[in-house]
């Protein structure tokens, strides 16, 4: 029972993790109408530069708010210097455009940081277990990772429905001209709002970086988990976002702890063993083939083109 | 009495806090030119558009040749011979004008899981395709590119593919919009022709043709028809003169 | 007769003569390593070329192709472990399989529009690539070594190099005629219709939905095709051939060698796989250099290689 109580709150901490970046990317598809691939660059940049500056600094929390800054701002000159000049045009240039980036950045780090990877230590204070409840023990690390990415949630559901700036985020994904009328800064707001979600991306990206990994092509295969929780969620719902986000991340983490003991119930132990990783990996992909039959564009459709 | 071609009953349509289209009644007898008139935003494309199948309802049925078409699809409609232009030019701009009529006659042609000859050469649809491009006068122009044609041509193209489709009834979306005055006259004198051999439903802002042409007309105002009834008598009707006709110069 | 020599197809000519030329340049100079890269590049076009016809002209932006291409390769690959090597069991079942899925796939994601559309196809695409890495019998992540190549009973010995070469060229070509039949039929008309304006096509009569699915199915097997012809040429497969990104390649191939044309995609599969091996020459790194030319051509050139040689025709034609 202790055992399906953890399990829980990995699938919890995997779904908060997953939102992070999908939040990222809704939000810059919602408002900016913009696919991109390279969304994933930014997860790995982000892990990237928080095992550098922790290395450097000698401090995890001091090397991690130098990395979100860092993503903040390479997220911030992309936007000036790429994604402008994509506004506007068809998806695929969006995409094979990004898919350039994607090259590009894969190249860039494995020339500045060579192609081994790198490694981020936990810091010892978080290194320990926590009786989340009486007989039961969690990383404490893992639910650090819980409460920031829900404090995060928090804020942008503040951001999004209580600020004048949540308000023009809003207003800009249904109408753009109007925004733009109002003689407000669109450009400034489209860069902002990149930024976001680069910072969002990176976030995630050097969370994981302890428990997870820190090395070329993460972002990639992230990537399509994001996407998924995003065309479940609804494309532009950052709500939507969160919700089929820990969706997706109960079922993914509870599904390839369980799945063998469930086919084995059916099935001979052998068969189990054979089909049960390839078929747990199947259930997210089931639950989106699922959720678009029945709402082709997604829980949250809001503003989704 | 023959049942009217195409019966609309109550038929509604919500956008949000919008009523596009409230409760619409309205019958068009076989052989009828029918005008909806009326104010921008009155719920005229809404309209044709719920008829086409673009937009589904939310209330209210539609009959055509005394079949009940309101679930249907849009392309089945047009198998049943509904036919519909567009009132913001929809063509093949990358095809030429003869490809644009050609692929409107296919459709009507027989199945199309056909691999291997070339549809270019195929004489069942080249053929109705000129035909219809003459009828409406752009023959010559038959092998532009659509993009390259004048806006009056576009709409001429519209008229020439709704036809292409041998249809039992046209729904046209304001076909004279954006034409000038000799254009008009034209298409007028088109509609006048086919108006004969076909029902059409005709959506127009230009009165002079409206009157010219319709055998009855329907006023639509906020998405509702406040009336309905021969040109003399819309003409004389002071509710309609009030929302509408009052900002319109009619020919007494 | 200035009208007949354009550039566009002097330069498609040249294509053709060099390809099929190519082994001779080998048993001339030796190259051996030539022979085996154009065989890749050919293949890849193959791929390609089916790519073209639903995104290029169909319009439909899948970006799971590389999973037909995977599971064409697998079918060969696993048939092959289980002791059946016949390529006329084989190749059929690469072709059934690969349309299947794609009838599936197609099934599904063709109900969703835009960006859906694209990360519906992605998606599931990787999804075949992790149900494949899970198959432990099949090698699972390390992938499956193929022992001996598909057997015609004599008719093609697959191992002997020049023979496979011209195999897959005239495959490639036969492809590329098919392509030509149907995008110029009743049926290609349709499709490329649906891609021009999918309202209006269904407002005159056309029910689009089956017709793109079929054009979905076709491009699927076709791809199916290329895949056992990879699991021959490199006697191996793994999932890693289906990885979304793979999928990504192709676009390029296609974008770059100008989608929407005949022989765009074998401009685009020539351009880029001689790109990769000139640039890769000259430093370790040059996906830095891949990666913004791929941007720039969105961004400046989108028309790819034959847009660009069209231009030519045109401006040649003027002067």
């Amino acid at each position: 029972m202790t055992l399906f109580f953890e399990q829980c709150l990995n699938g919890l901490q995997f779904g908060l993790l997953l939102f992070l970046l999908a939040a990222g990317l809704t939000l810059v598809f919602g408002i900016m109408d913009l696919v991109n691939l390279a969304h994933g660059s930014l997860y790995m940049i982000g892990a990237y530069f928080a095992a550098t500056f922790a290395a450097f600094t000698g401090s995890f929390l001091l090397g991690a708010a130098l990395a979100l800054a860092a993503t903040l701002l390479v997220g911030m000159v992309l936007e000036v210097i790429v994604m402008r000049r994509l506004y506007g045009r068809d998806h695929l240039d969006h995409v094979l455009g990004t898919f350039g980036l994607i090259l590009f950045f894969d190249e860039l780090v494995r020339l500045i940081w060579g192609p081994a990877g790198l490694s981020l230590p936990l810091p010892s204070w978080l290194n320990s277990a926590v009786q989340v409840v009486p007989g039961v023990y969690y990383s404490a690390y893992k639910l650090s990772i819980i409460i920031v990415a829900l404090a995060v949630a928090a804020f942008l559901y503040l951001l999004v429905m209580r600020t004048r700036i949540g308000m023009l985020i809003r207003a800009g994904a249904s109408n753009r001209e109007m925004v733009g009328a109002l003689g407000i800064n669109i450009k400034l707001l489209f860069t902002l709002v990149f930024g976001l979600g680069a910072a969002l991306a990176g976030l995630a990206g050097l969370m994981q970086a302890p428990i997870l990994t820190v090395q070329i092509g993460m972002g990639e295969s992230i990537l399509i988990l994001a996407f998924v929780v995003t065309v479940i969620g609804g494309i532009g719902s950052i709500r939507g976002a969160f919700v089929a986000a820990i969706m997706v991340g109960f079922i993914d983490t509870l599904g390839r702890a369980y799945f063998t003991d469930i086919l084995r119930l059916m099935f001979s132990k052998e068969t189990a063993a054979t089909a049960a990783p390839a078929l747990s990996s199947m259930l997210i992909y089931l639950l989106m083939a699922l959720v678009l039959i029945v709402r082709p564009t997604g829980l949250f459709p809001g503003n989704a083109k | 009495m023959a049942e009217a071609l195409l019966q609309i009953g109550g038929l509604s349509k919500r956008f949000g806090g919008i009523i596009a289209s409230d409760a619409i009644t309205l019958e068009v007898p076989r052989g009828e030119l029918h005008a909806i008139i009326g104010p921008n935003g009155a719920g005229k494309t809404t309209l044709i558009a719920q008829l086409s199948g673009q937009l589904t309802s939310d209330a209210g049925r539609v009959r055509f040749a005394g079949e009940d078409i309101t679930e249907l699809p849009m392309y089945q409609r047009s198998i049943l011979g509904l036919a519909r232009s567009f009132q913001i030019t929809s063509l093949f701009l990358e095809f030429t004008a003869l490809d644009n009529v050609a692929l409107a006659v296919q459709s009507h042609a027989g199945h199309s899981f056909r691999f291997w000859r070339n549809a270019r050469y195929e004489r069942e649809l080249i053929e109705p395709a000129r035909a219809a491009l003459r009828r409406v006068g752009l023959e010559a122009r038959a092998d532009w590119c659509a993009s390259a044609l004048s806006h009056g041509e576009h709409r001429q193209l519209e008229l020439a593919m709704a036809l292409a489709s041998s249809p039992r009834m046209l729904l046209l979306d304001e076909p004279m919009a954006g034409m000038g005055p000799e254009e008009s006259a034209r298409m007028v004198k088109l509609l006048r022709e086919l108006k004969g051999e076909l029902t059409i439903l005709l959506i127009e802002h230009d009165m002079e043709a409206v009157f010219a042409l319709a055998d009855r007309i329907t006023v639509l105002v906020y998405g509702r028809v406040i009336a309905s009834g021969r040109p003399e008598e819309i003409r004389a009707n002071q509710q309609v003169r009030d929302a509408y006709l009052g900002e319109q110069e009619v020919a007494a | 007769m200035k009208g007949v020599l354009t550039p566009r197809r002097v330069v498609t000519a040249a294509f053709v003569i060099g390809l099929a030329l190519l082994p001779l340049y080998v048993s001339l100079t030796g190259d051996r390593f030539a022979l085996t890269l154009f065989t890749r590049i050919i293949i890849l076009a193959l791929a390609a070329v089916s790519l073209n016809l639903i995104l290029g002209y169909g319009g439909m932006m899948s970006f799971g192709h590389a999973a037909y291409l995977g599971i064409g390769g697998y079918a060969v690959g696993i048939l092959a472990h289980e002791g059946i090597g016949s390529g006329f069991i084989q190749w059929p079942v690469a072709l059934a399989t690969s349309g299947l899925f794609a009838l599936v796939i197609g099934a599904l994601s063709l109900r969703t529009r835009g960006v859906y559309f694209i990360m519906i196809t992605l998606a599931f695409a990787q999804m075949a690539y992790y149900i494949v890495a899970g198959l432990a019998r099949y090698g699972g992540d390390d992938g499956l070594t193929i022992y001996k190549r598909s057997e015609f009973a004599g008719l093609i010995n697959l191992s002997n190099k020049t023979q496979f070469y011209y195999l897959c060229l005239a495959l490639l070509f036969a492809m590329l005629y098919l392509v030509w039949r149907i995008v110029n039929s009743r049926f290609g008309m349709v499709i490329q219709g649906a891609r021009l304006n999918d309202t209006r096509m269904r407002a005159i009569g056309f029910p689009t939905y089956r017709y793109k699915l079929t054009c979905f199915v076709i491009a699927g097997m076709m791809g199916g095709l290329a895949g056992a012809l990879i699991a021959n040429h490199t006697d191996f497969v793994s999932p890693a051939m289906m990885f979304w990104t793979r999928s990504g390649d192709l676009i390029v191939m296609v974008v770059l060698g100008g989608m929407g044309s005949l022989f765009g995609p074998v401009f685009g599969a020539v351009a880029l796989l001689v790109l990769e091996e000139v640039l890769s020459g000259v430093t370790e790194y040059w996906q830095i250099i891949l990666g913004p030319l791929l941007l720039l051509v969105v961004l400046f050139a989108r028309g790819g290689i034959d847009g660009l040689l069209r231009s030519l025709d045109a401006r040649l034609g003027r002067g």
